[in-house]
C-alpha cells in the first residue's frame, strides 16, 4: 500500500515498435515507482531487450509513450536520461582504458560529477583495489561492477540492468542481489530484466510478465506466483503403495511427466522414486492422512514454485479462455 | 569541450596516433634512402652537374615524343614536363637539388592521393564503427547528451588529428631525409603558376616562390584534401557497423581514384568523382591534370561538396538511427 503512494519514476504507455516489417513489440505498459526494484521477466526473444533499448532512447519506439520523471525520453533526451543509469545488455566499457578512466569518461558527459563522486561510486561497488587496471584485465564480474558504477555516477533515479547476474558465479550472483536490494533501500528505482523466474522472485516486489511482445501481467510477483503453484513432490516409503493411494484421491492429480513442470535445480536433487502431483494446499493436509492411515511413511512433502513455462502456459490459457 | 577531450583520449589511448607516426618513422626512410640513391647515381653520371643532368632528361623526353608507341596522353604530359624543364633551365635553377626540404615537398606532392588519405583513414575509419563494434556506442548514447553533440565532438577530434598527421608528415619527412641531405633549401625559388593551354605552357603567369612559401601552399592542399578525405570516411564509419568493412570501402575508393586518374581522361564526367581530384598539388607544380577541364578551383569545389555531403549524411543518419546491435 505504501509503495503506491511512492512517485512514479517511470511511466511506459501503450509503446509499441516496428521494424523493418515485424511488429517486435506489440503493447507495453507498465510504472515502476521510487524505491521499488520491478522485475522484467520473460524468455530470450520476447522484446526485454528491444524494450529496455526504448526505455534509454537507443531505439525510438514506432508509437506510445516513454516518460521518466516525467520527461519523455524520446524527445526531451538531455533532461529525462540524466535521471537515468542504465547497462544495456553487457557491461561494455573502453578495454583499452583503466576502470577509473572510463568512470572519468563517462564522468565528463554531464556535468556536476566531481573524482570525488567517482571515488564514491568506486566504493559503492567495492571495485577500489583494482580501478587503475586495464578493463581488458577484468572478469566479468567486474565489468559488472563497474557497468554499475557507470550508472550510478550521475546519482540517477531510475537504474536499469539488463539480466545484471547473467555470466556471474553463485557468490557473484548472490552479491549482486544483495546490492542491488542495498540501493532500492536507498529510493533508487531498480528495473531489472530476467529470463529466470527465480531470480524475479528473489529480487523484485512486483513484475511485467513479457511473451512475444506482449506484456501478459504486471503485479506482486508473490501474488502471480501464489496462484500457480499447485504441484507438489512427495518422497513415499514404500514409493509404489504411495502412489496407488494418491492416484485414488479425486482432488489429486499425478504428473507422469515432472521433467516438464520442475526446474532443473529441483529435478536433479530429486529421488528416483519421488512422485509429482497437482494439489491444492487445501488439500494437502487431507492427502497425507489418508497416506499415513494407509500404513505410508511420508518423508517428505514439498510444494514448488512454477516455472516459468508454466505460468506463460497458464496466462496464455487464460486469456484464450477471455 | 569535455566530449572532444573525451575523443581525443580515446583516440590516444587507443594508440592510433602512435600507428601513424610509426608508419612514418618506418616509410620516410626507405624513401629517403631511394631519393639518395638515384642522386648518388646522377653524380656519378653528370660528374654532379645538374645542367648536364637536366638536358639529358630533356633530350630523352623530346626522343620518346617522336616514337609512334607512345600513347597521345603521354606526349602531351611529356611535351608539358619539357616546356617546364626548358624554364627551369632557362633560369638557372635546378629542380631537383637534393636537400631535405626539396625531399620533402616531392614526397608529399606524391602522397597526397594515397598515402596521407590512408594514415587519416587509420583514425577515421573506426573513430564511430568501432564503438559500434565493441558495444560502447550504448553507453556513450545513454549518457544524457544529444546525439548531434556526441557526434560533432567526434569530427572535431577528428579534424585536430588529421591535422596532426599532415603536420607530422611534414616534419617527419623533414627531419629524417635532412640527415640524409642536410637541412637547408628553403629559400631556392620553385616555380608555380604554369598556365596549361591544350599542350602548350603558358609561361606569362610563372613567378619564382621561395620554397618555404611553396611547402606552406602545398601544406594547405594537402591538409584540405585531408580533411574532406577525413569526412568521406568519417561518414562510411557512421553507415557501416564493422570497422573492416569502412576500411576496405575507403581504400577501395581511394585506390579507384588513383587507377581512374591513370586511365579515365576520355571520360570526362568522372571528373566529378572526389577521388580523381585528390591530386591538388599537380596544379602547384603545373602538372597536365588527369582529366581535360579541371583546375585548382573546379578540384577544391569538387571536394568541399563531397565533404559537405558526408557531414550532412553523417550526422543526418547518426541521430535518427535505432542503435539495434
Amino acid at each position: 500500500m505504501n509503495e503506491q503512494a511512492q512517485e512514479i519514476v517511470l511511466s511506459v504507455q501503450h509503446v509499441k515498435k516496428k521494424i523493418g516489417r515485424k511488429w517486435i513489440i506489440h503493447d507495453v505498459s507498465f510504472d515502476v515507482r521510487a524505491g521499488e526494484i520491478f522485475g522484467f521477466l520473460g524468455p530470450n526473444g520476447a522484446g526485454k531487450t528491444t524494450t529496455i533499448r526504448m526505455l534509454v532512447d537507443l531505439i525510438k519506439p514506432s508509437s506510445g509513450m516513454i516518460r521518466v520523471c516525467g520527461y519523455d525520453v524520446n524527445r526531451q533526451q538531455e533532461q529525462a536520461l540524466r535521471y537515468i543509469g542504465s547497462i544495456v545488455e553487457n557491461p561494455e566499457m573502453y578495454s583499452y582504458m583503466t576502470g577509473w578512466e572510463n568512470l572519468e569518461h563517462f564522468a565528463r558527459m554531464q556535468p556536476g560529477i566531481d573524482q570525488h563522486r567517482i571515488e564514491e561510486v568506486v566504493n559503492t561497488v567495492r571495485l577500489d583495489r583494482r580501478i587503475h587496471d586495464k578493463v581488458s584485465t577484468y572478469s566479468l564480474g567486474m565489468r559488472q561492477r563497474l557497468g554499475i558504477a557507470q550508472a550510478l555516477l550521475g546519482r540517477p533515479k531510475l537504474l536499469i540492468l539488463d539480466e545484471p547476474t547473467n555470466g556471474l558465479d553463485p557468490k557473484g550472483i548472490k552479491e549482486m542481489r544483495q546490492f542491488i536490494h542495498q540501493l532500492a533501500a536507498e529510493g533508487l528505482a531498480v528495473f531489472v530484466s530476467s529470463h529466470l523466474l527465480s531470480e524475479i522472485q528473489l529480487l523484485c516486489s512486483r513484475v511485467a510478465i513479457i511473451s512475444s511482445g506482449r506484456v501478459l501481467a504486471v503485479g506482486e510477483v508473490d501474488e502471480l506466483i501464489a496462484g500457480n503453484s499447485d504441484h507438489v513432490i512427495w518422497d513415499l516409503n514404500p514409493a509404489v503403495q504411495g502412489k496407488r493411494i494418491l492416484q485414488k484421491l479425486d482432488y489429486c492429480e499425478i504428473v507422469n511427466h515432472p521433467e516438464e513442470v520442475l526446474d532443473d535445480n529441483l529435478l536433479a536433487g530429486m529421488s528416483p522414486e519421488a512422485v509429482v502431483t497437482r494439489i491444492s494446499s487445501d488439500n494437502t493436509s487431507r492427502a497425507v492422512e489418508r497416506l499415513v492411515s494407509g500404513g505410508v511413511q511420508v518423508r517428505e512433502v514439498h510444494r514448488i514454485n512454477p516455472t516459468l513455462e508454466q505460468l506463460f502456459l497458464q496466462m496464455t490459457e487464460g486469456e484464450s479462455i477471455e | 569541450m569535455p566530449l572532444i577531450k573525451n575523443e581525443c583520449i580515446k583516440i590516444i589511448k587507443r594508440k592510433r596516433f602512435y600507428v601513424v607516426l610509426l608508419v612514418l618513422l618506418a616509410l620516410v626512410p626507405m624513401f629517403t634512402y631511394a631519393q639518395m640513391k638515384s642522386a648518388e647515381r646522377s653524380q656519378e653520371k653528370f660528374n654532379s652537374d645538374w645542367r648536364l643532368e637536366l638536358q639529358q632528361r630533356i633530350t630523352d623526353n623530346e626522343n620518346s615524343l617522336s616514337s609512334d608507341r607512345v600513347p597521345d596522353e603521354w606526349k602531351r604530359y611529356r611535351l608539358i614536363f619539357i616546356q617546364q624543364m626548358q624554364y627551369y633551365l632557362q633560369h638557372d635553377v635546378n629542380p631537383n637539388q637534393p636537400n631535405g626540404v626539396t625531399f620533402t615537398r616531392e614526397f608529399l606532392n606524391n602522397a597526397i592521393s594515397l598515402f596521407i588519405p590512408l594514415l587519416i583513414m587509420a583514425i577515421a575509419s573506426d573513430i564511430v564503427s568501432g564503438e559500434r563494434t565493441t558495444g560502447t556506442i550504448k553507453m556513450l548514447l545513454t549518457r544524457p547528451v544529444k546525439r548531434w553533440k556526441v557526434l560533432l565532438s567526434k569530427l572535431i577530434a577528428l579534424i585536430m588529428f588529421t591535422s596532426l598527421i599532415v603536420l607530422s608528415t611534414y616534419i617527419i619527412a623533414y627531419l629524417i631525409s635532412g640527415l640524409a641531405f642536410g637541412y637547408k633549401g628553403f629559400d631556392i625559388p620553385v616555380f608555380t603558376g604554369f598556365q596549361i593551354v591544350g599542350s602548350e605552357v603558358d609561361m606569362s603567369g610563372v613567378h619564382a616562390v621561395p620554397q618555404w612559401k611553396y611547402l606552406l601552399m602545398q601544406g594547405g592542399l594537402v591538409w584540405f584534401v585531408g580533411i574532406c578525405i577525413g569526412m568521406l570516411a568519417f561518414m562510411v564509419s557512421v553507415l557501416v557497423r564493422s570497422t573492416a568493412a569502412s576500411i576496405v570501402i575507403m581504400m577501395a575508393a581511394l585506390i579507384a581514384g588513383n587507377i581512374l586518374t591513370n586511365m579515365a581522361s576520355a571520360w570526362s564526367s568522372a571528373k566529378y568523382l572526389f577521388m580523381v581530384n585528390l591530386n591538388l598539388t599537380n596544379y602547384l607544380a603545373g602538372n597536365l591534370p588527369p582529366i581535360e577541364g579541371m583546375t585548382l578551383n573546379f578540384s577544391l569545389i569538387v571536394l568541399a561538396l563531397w565533404a559537405a555531403c558526408a557531414v550532412i549524411v553523417s550526422f543526418s543518419v547518426f541521430t535518427r538511427r535505432d542503435i539495434l546491435n
